[in-house]
């Protein structure tokens, strides 16, 4: 139909993002994981276990970005989300390798993510394999090097410590987002914001008070899927409660202050919903790392992760259920959503119409 | 002075190439019942939307109750009261929530203000309980009528009130209106339908952005020019190609039963009566007859066009 | 019965008998029954509510009668309401054109809509713009027309096919007083050609242009008549005083 190619914005989403799409999902995104930060727990340091890390770093999967002295370390780098995997190689690494042809190194990894914590196990073991050959065909004798693994965290395995977390914060984002977007645009078709506006109030005030429920159903929902989760899937929640909610209470306000900015530039229900959908949901989708790992993306995709809110809540709220991770640990993460939050206000204030176009 | 607009210009579009309003000027006395009388698309809305702050001029000033419509915006709307062309209340609350709301919204009750509405609310009082959505196109209008009153507003800006409402309704609705008047308020009126102006103090008739004249629906009757005649036949539309055809009719336009002809430069209606007879007419009707505002509104616009519009 | 209804309609444009329409227990058009002769300029007048939009519409053959039947342009409202779209207009203030389309785009559009053939769409598509003096903004957008030739184009798209019938949901409600005689100039040539018009409209003076008149009052016909007549009898001034009297009788305050 001639009309739709007249309707310009339209069109650009319609064709723009499939398009963008195709092109994240294609080239961007995939469940391979490449660069993952690991530590390496060298307690060898000999000639053999160098040899041993080379072939471990020189593969496009690890990044080592710590080196640890102590066993202790392991847990707090992983828990602090530093590294998703360290390798420990035991001080008996050349000693056993020369005298039974036989050793043992211990691969832990993160398992919030167990997807991510076994593809990075098989990729070790793979690794290894490859550096038992070189010794052998050095030696022509068989070496034997076994891959212990462990898994933090998550030991059964469950998809749901991945996903909960993450369903959470899309469905925070969807509520507070679209909802007051589209509540507040319905005001503006039938005509009730011109009353709104010609009345004593502060027009700003009645479109907060219009957000206001919106943060106690965002609230109310959390609740619902956590008591789902803890009571059916039995995803536990290790960290404080309180915190929980503070930090989702942080993440409300900036989906409803975007709500409110898309509200006030656009003008009907039906542009609202659209661009909360696909402006907001998919990037929430991509970016926030619970359905694609961050580290594995080109770096200007890593960089505007970094601009998703969710990334950050979703990774809070990861660390506090499954890992039980105190504010001290999260406040970085806290320190940015408070950032969002209030930067959207601002914006969203500054923005607010307080005339019709 | 309740209103008073100085020069007032408005474009829309990419290029600004779409003038709602063009270099207007107006002045309402307080308590007066003023209404602006002109079709879709010449300008009344956004006249309404610059008058109530919610749209800036490009151009020209305008003060409602002295105040100025861009820097004293908030005193404004803490003193009109509005009903947008468009408005639909919200339809999912009763009627008895929906002015609840309202009053609220301007820091009042229902109770403190129901002297000035009662008159309105008791007869949709019966259905107070029942939502919005689910009343009857002039029971809607009373409605918001109402919650536009709730806070005692000193002017009121009603945005074609009547617009799609049924003869009856809109009968009740003017009288409303007088009534409001009797109580000293300043209503600020639109509507599409000429009928209505003889029921207006003062009317101001805008089309296509400018105002054409400002008078008592009296003046401006008395204001038309040259004579009009009434005239009927067995044949209607036969007549109306054959009138238009005679030297001395410089206009004619269908009229309800009659057509109604303007006539220059003939003064028996004899002249007009024979013409129509050699044209095989027969119960050949001829009488001079007043105008109405319709009358005026067309001649004024048949002016413009001859003039072509300024552009700017 | 039903035979004799269909002899009656080569004579008659509209037949309708008992028509009735109820939504649960709230009866929006009581039982009418009345005839328009074709080529007849037929008003159909009511307060809101008073159940036009309800009658318009199973005429149309968009919304089944609840009772009764119709028979317009010789088809069956019950069982030939397809047959039914293809040998009536309809327009109304609500539905019209498309605002993103040009002006020929619309109108190749509606007419390959009612069927009209390549050759026989390029001449009325020429003709329909030269009578509306639109040649020259054949290319321009439906959008940035004035509402008065937005209404006059979308009338000439509901006749172009050559229907029977045109129904017309008040067509000039908003437009200008010069545009809208322009408009009723239309309608009585369409109706010379032999079009029957059926039309709602609030203005009163609109409804002295109609051959015959009828006033629906809570969803039945309470006067059916000549404007002359009906003024006649009630020795009325003019329609609005007719039509005022009428509708003040009405109970039933909302659909």
């Amino acid at each position: 139909m001639l009309h739709i190619l007249r309707d310009r914005r339209t069109l650009l989403v319609i064709f723009g993002m499939p398009i963008a799409q195709i092109l994240i999902f294609g080239f961007a995104l995939s469940n391979e994981v490449k660069n993952t930060r690991i530590g390496i727990l060298d307690m060898a340091r000999d000639e053999q276990s160098a040899r041993y890390i080379q072939q471990i770093e020189e593969s496009e999967y690890f990044e080592t970005t710590h080196e640890l002295s102590t066993t202790k370390e392991i847990d707090q780098l992983l828990r602090a989300g530093k590294v998703q995997m360290v390798l420990a190689i035991p001080s008996t690494f050349s000693e056993d390798l020369a005298h039974s042809r036989q050793t043992q190194v211990q691969v832990v990894t993160d398992g919030t993510n167990p997807n991510v914590a076994t593809t990075l196990e098989n990729y070790t073991a793979n690794i290894t394999r490859d550096f038992q050959q070189t010794l052998m065909s050095a030696t022509e004798l068989p070496y034997t090097i076994k891959v212990s693994t462990r898994m933090l965290y998550n030991p059964q395995m469950k998809g749901e410590y991945n996903f909960v977390p993450g369903v959470i914060a899309l469905v925070l984002m969807l509520i507070c987002t679209m909802m007051t977007s589209v509540s507040i645009v319905k005001e503006k078709e039938l005509g009730n914001m011109e009353i709104l506006l010609v009345s004593p109030m502060n027009p700003l005030t009645i479109v907060v008070s219009k957000a206001i429920p919106y943060i106690f159903m965002g609230l109310l929902i959390l609740t619902i899927i956590l008591v789902l989760s803890v009571t059916i899937l039995h995803v536990p929640i290790h960290g404080s409660l309180l915190l929980l909610y503070v930090v989702s209470l942080i993440f409300i306000f900036s989906a409803l202050a975007l709500g409110l900015l898309i509200s006030s530039f656009t003008n009907s229900q039906q542009m609202a919903m659209m661009i909360s959908l696909m402006g907001l949901l998919l990037p929430t989708v991509m970016f926030s790392g619970f359905m694609f790992p961050i580290e594995s993306m080109p770096w200007p995709l890593q960089l505007i992760s970094n601009l998703i809110p969710a990334k950050w809540y979703f990774y809070s709220i990861q660390g506090i259920m499954i890992k039980g991770l105190g504010i001290g640990a999260i406040i970085k993460e806290i320190a940015i959503l408070t950032f969002f939050a209030i930067f959207f206000i601002g914006l969203s204030v500054k923005k607010f119409q307080i005339r019709l176009a | 002075m309740a209103i008073s607009i100085d020069r007032i210009s408005k474009s829309y579009g990419e290029h600004k190439d779409v003038h709602a309003l063009r270099e207007i000027s107006l002045s309402v006395h307080t308590g007066e019942l003023f209404g602006l009388i002109g079709p879709d698309g010449a300008g009344k809305t956004t006249l309404f939307r610059i008058l109530t702050t919610l749209v800036l001029p490009d151009r020209g000033s305008a003060t409602v109750e002295g105040k100025d419509v861009r820097d004293d915006f908030r005193d404004i709307r803490t003193m009109v009261g509005y009903m947008p062309g468009r408005f639909s209340l919200y339809q999912d609350l009763s009627v008895e929530e929906n002015l609840r709301f309202f009053a609220t919204i301007f820091h009042t009750t229902i109770e403190e203000n129901y002297e000035l509405i009662k008159d309105i609310y008791v007869q949709i009082e019966p259905f107070k309980k029942r939502r919005a959505g689910d009343l009857s196109g002039g029971m809607k209008q009373k409605l918001a009528l109402c919650c536009a009153l709730i806070h005692r507003p000193k002017v009121l800006f009603l945005d074609e009130p009547t617009t799609g409402v049924d003869v009856v309704s809109r009968k009740e609705f003017w009288a409303m209106l007088q009534q409001l008047k009797k109580q000293g308020m300043t209503i600020f009126v639109s509507t599409p339908y000429m009928d209505e102006a003889t029921l207006c103090d003062r009317i101001a008739l805008i089309q296509k952005g400018s105002i054409m004249s400002v008078d008592t629906p009296e003046n401006l009757l008395n204001k038309y020019q040259g004579d009009l005649w009434g005239i009927r036949t067995e044949h209607m539309y036969k007549a109306l190609q054959d009138l238009n055809n005679f030297p001395s009719v410089t206009e004619c336009y269908t009229f309800g039963a009659m057509h109604h002809a303007q006539v220059s430069g003939l003064q028996m209606p004899a002249e007009l009566h024979n013409y129509l007879d050699r044209k095989y007419h027969k119960n050949i009707r001829v009488e001079k007859i007043k105008p109405t505002i319709e009358d005026c509104f067309m001649q004024l616009m048949q002016a413009d066009e001859r003039e072509p519009v300024p552009n700017e | 019965m039903k035979e004799n209804l269909y002899q009656m309609s080569k004579s008659y444009s509209i037949i309708a008998e008992s028509l009735t329409k109820t939504f649960g227990s709230f009866t929006a058009v009581d039982s009418i029954s009345f005839n328009v002769s074709a080529g007849e300029i037929f008003g159909f007048l009511g307060a809101n509510g008073a159940g036009k939009t309800t009658a318009m519409r199973m005429l149309c053959g968009l919304s089944k009668p609840t009772s009764g039947s119709a028979v317009v342009a010789g088809f069956n409202i019950d069982k030939e309401s397809e047959s039914i779209k293809q040998r009536i207009g309809y327009m109304s203030q609500k539905f019209s054109l498309y605002q993103d389309l040009t002006v020929s785009e619309n109108i190749e559009f509606y007419g390959g809509i009612y069927g009209l053939g390549k050759q026989k769409l390029a001449q009325s598509a020429k003709e329909l713009l030269h009578r509306l003096h639109l040649e020259k903004d054949a290319r321009t957008l439906v959008r940035a027309l004035p509402l008065g030739w937005k209404q006059k184009l979308s009338f000439s798209i509901a006749i172009m096919h050559q229907p029977s019938i045109v129904f017309l949901d008040e067509p000039t409600g908003g437009v200008d007083p010069v545009t809208r005689r322009q408009f009723w100039q239309m309608i009585y040539e369409a109706a010379d050609h032999g079009i029957t018009i059926f039309v709602t409209t609030h203005y009163m003076d609109e409804a002295e242009y109609c051959d015959r008149v009828a006033i629906m009052v809570d969803g039945k016909i309470e006067a059916l008549d000549s404007p002359q007549q009906m003024k006649e009898q009630m020795k009325a001034e003019d329609m609005n005083e007719v039509f005022y009297r009428l509708a003040r009788t009405a109970t039933r305050a909302s659909a």
